[in-house]
């Protein structure tokens, strides 16, 4: 984690939580992350694994019933427990978002004009015509024909892929410094999933925005990410860099989720692999390792919480486990 | 859309004739008629009374004679008032309705609507329950309760306004009837703006606004107003049909001469014209107001638009 000498986005022990005492529920447990300017880091994780909660933390919006505890430092501002003002002038403006479901992400009753540029309008003090003019760039920018009509569009007059887009150029309006991604293709089409990652990457390469990409899908991720962090059960297991992750993974959770991938140059198996059990109930968590009911690695070790520990090349893993990656991938075999 | 306003104004003319149809039948079947006392009259006049109003015809006759009238907009002579028409009554009382009606609703909706949106903004806490606690005993509490307490207050007590009587054009004459007639309103509409402004500030655009950094003020008014007036807008339509028809407890009580009581009385006394009349303009008004709160649909929701 000492890549970066001054991280844009450093989380310390960021916790989230609902409820209180026994009922108290850890959507996010703990968590260390650095985001460096520029780069783009994956999180992956199956739903209940705290990372739409995380990326919501970054923004104050995990609504009134969550606790926020431990640190989130945007360039040195401390963003937990930040006055309703301040967290104003950072959301769309420093920190933007793009919404899991661009559906119903977007405001029916509105046309999309209003909803690009008022953002714009408040941040940057932008008057009618500029942010039009800038909507109308943005639009172009995420490639949508003929932008000045489409800005009279309401979201139900277009398609779900161009909605995603829509949302996407909202998000940049103000050029942001960092742009968080809440499962941006899942609600799309496969084809269109490949337009909107690709999208986003020819974005990242002209606008170098920092991105926190949270999904459960590690294809999208491949192409987009330069570290990838793994979550399970609202804590990180394994962070590593996308080569490192992708080839070598040394938790049994990301070698099982990588093996679960379809492979397109490899003959389909019968069956997909799949890892057995449910993913963890988060207000009732195994003692130990939350892992480990799934682990095909489990030991009597397990029941005592792995800390996270770091290997020479960088690679962060939260695992009892000492063996190498290939005797991890060959424990799923 | 002019296509869906002829379709929707066409559909009105046989849910009216149904209307007319069933008000004239069961009236006709309720025992007693207009002219039905304790004297007995002498048969000569019985019956040149009789056929004055045309009741010595066959009930078909007068049904069809019913029928032709109502199709030119007139709803007959009145059997209690002499040598006045149905038309002119309700010409008489449906200001009075009108202007505390509309008063009382204007009242409510600014009222019960601040109330609900405050309230909805932080659902579970004192600024929620407080109000929606009074809610409960503004929908149970009946007006014939409230009306004479607010009568004792401020007419007897205080003597800050008159305690009944209409004076068309006074303000003070105004207050107290629409006062009474708003609470419940108030207290109705509070609760549906609550509900309908707490689904909308749920939905996954608002936390998109939120996300933009907007202030509370802009996401409430811009973007959670519109869904949460879609419900509204649905009870203030037969709302209003209600209130311009006039509510029998409030005339009563403040001694008004709105259609309210004239429908009571007509109905008590048999006078057949008067009821038929009251209930195909209540009928009429329904019809209307519903009519215009699905162009409301339109006008708030685009997606309504696109299908109309």
């Amino acid at each position: 984690m000492a890549d970066s000498p001054a991280p844009l986005l450093q989380l310390r022990s960021l916790g989230v939580s609902y409820g209180r005492g026994i009922e108290e529920l850890r959507a996010v447990d703990t968590l260390d992350l650095d985001l460096a300017g520029r780069e783009c880091l994956g999180v992956v994780g199956e739903s209940g694994s705290g990372k739409t909660q995380l990326l919501l933390a970054l923004l104050g919006l995990n609504g009134p019933a969550a606790r926020l505890s431990g640190s989130i430092r945007y360039r040195g501002m401390e963003l937990v427990g930040a006055s309703s003002a301040q967290l104003a002038s950072i959301r769309g403006r420093r920190i933007a978002l793009v919404s899991q479901d661009p559906m119903s992400a977007l405001n029916p009753y509105l046309r999309i004009a209003t909803q690009l540029t008022e953002g714009a309008r408040r941040h940057l003090q932008l008057g009618r015509r500029a942010a039009l003019a800038r909507a109308a760039e943005l639009l172009a920018l995420v490639q949508i024909d003929a932008p000045s009509e489409r800005l009279r569009c309401y979201p139900h007059e277009l398609s779900g892929g161009m909605r995603q887009r829509v949302t996407i150029a909202m998000a940049l309006m103000c050029d942001p410094e960092i742009l968080l991604l809440d499962e941006p293709t899942t609600a799309l089409d496969v084809t269109v999933q490949a337009h909107v990652l690709e999208l986003l990457r020819a974005v990242r390469a002209r606008t170098g925005v920092a991105t926190l990409m949270v999904t459960h899908d590690l294809g999208a991720l491949a192409s987009m990410a330069n570290r990838v962090a793994v979550m399970y059960g609202g804590r990180l297991v394994e962070l590593a860099s996308a080569q490192q992750l992708y080839t070598a993974p040394r938790h049994p959770y990301t070698a099982g989720l990588l093996r679960s991938l379809p492979r397109l140059d490899q003959p389909l198996p019968a069956r997909l692999p799949v890892i057995g059990g449910q993913p963890p109930d988060l207000a009732d968590l195994p003692k130990g390792c939350a892992f480990s009911p799934r682990c095909p690695l489990v030991h009597a070790r397990c029941a005592s919480s792995p800390q996270l520990r770091a290997f020479p090349d960088g690679h962060l893993l939260a695992c009892h486990y000492e063996g190498t990656p290939s005797q991890v991938a060959g424990a799923w075999t | 859309m002019l296509r869906f306003l002829l379709q929707r104004l066409l559909t009105a003319i046989p849910t009216l004739l149904v209307i007319a149809t069933l008000a004239f039948v069961l009236l006709h079947l309720a025992p007693g008629g207009p002219f039905d006392s304790d004297k007995v009259l002498v048969p000569q006049i019985q019956h040149a009374i009789e056929s004055r109003y045309h009741l010595d015809e066959p009930l078909w006759r007068q049904y069809l004679r019913y029928l032709g009238e109502l199709a030119r907009g007139d709803f007959g002579p009145s059997f209690q008032y002499r040598n006045t028409s149905v038309n002119e009554l309700i010409a008489q009382g449906l200001p009075v309705d009108a202007a505390i009606g509309s008063a009382a609703l204007l009242l409510a909706l600014l009222l019960g609507g601040a109330t609900g949106l405050v309230a909805a903004t932080r659902p579970g806490s004192w600024r929620d329950q407080l109000p929606m606690g009074l809610a409960v005993l503004g929908i149970s509490i009946p007006v014939f309760v409230t009306a004479p307490l607010l009568i004792l207050v401020f007419a007897m007590r205080l003597h800050w306004l008159p305690s009944g009587d209409w004076v068309a054009g006074s303000w003070r004459h105004l207050l107290l009837p629409a006062l009474a007639l708003a609470l419940p309103y108030t207290a109705y509409i509070a609760r549906i703006v609550r509900a309908a402004a707490i689904e909308a500030l749920g939905q996954p655009y608002i936390r998109t606004a939120r996300a933009k950094g907007l202030p509370t003020h802009v996401i409430v008014l811009r973007h959670a107003l519109r869904p949460t007036l879609m419900p509204l807008v649905s009870f203030l339509g037969p709302a209003l049909a209600g209130v311009l028809t006039g509510s029998i407890v409030v005339e009563q009580v403040f001694g008004l001469p709105g259609i309210g009581r004239l429908f009571v009385t007509g109905a008590l006394n048999r006078d057949y014209t008067v009821v038929t009349g009251v209930t195909v303009l209540y009928g009429a008004l329904i019809i209307g107001f519903n009519l215009l709160v699905d162009l409301c649909y339109a006008w708030l929701d685009p997606r309504v638009r696109a299908r109309t």
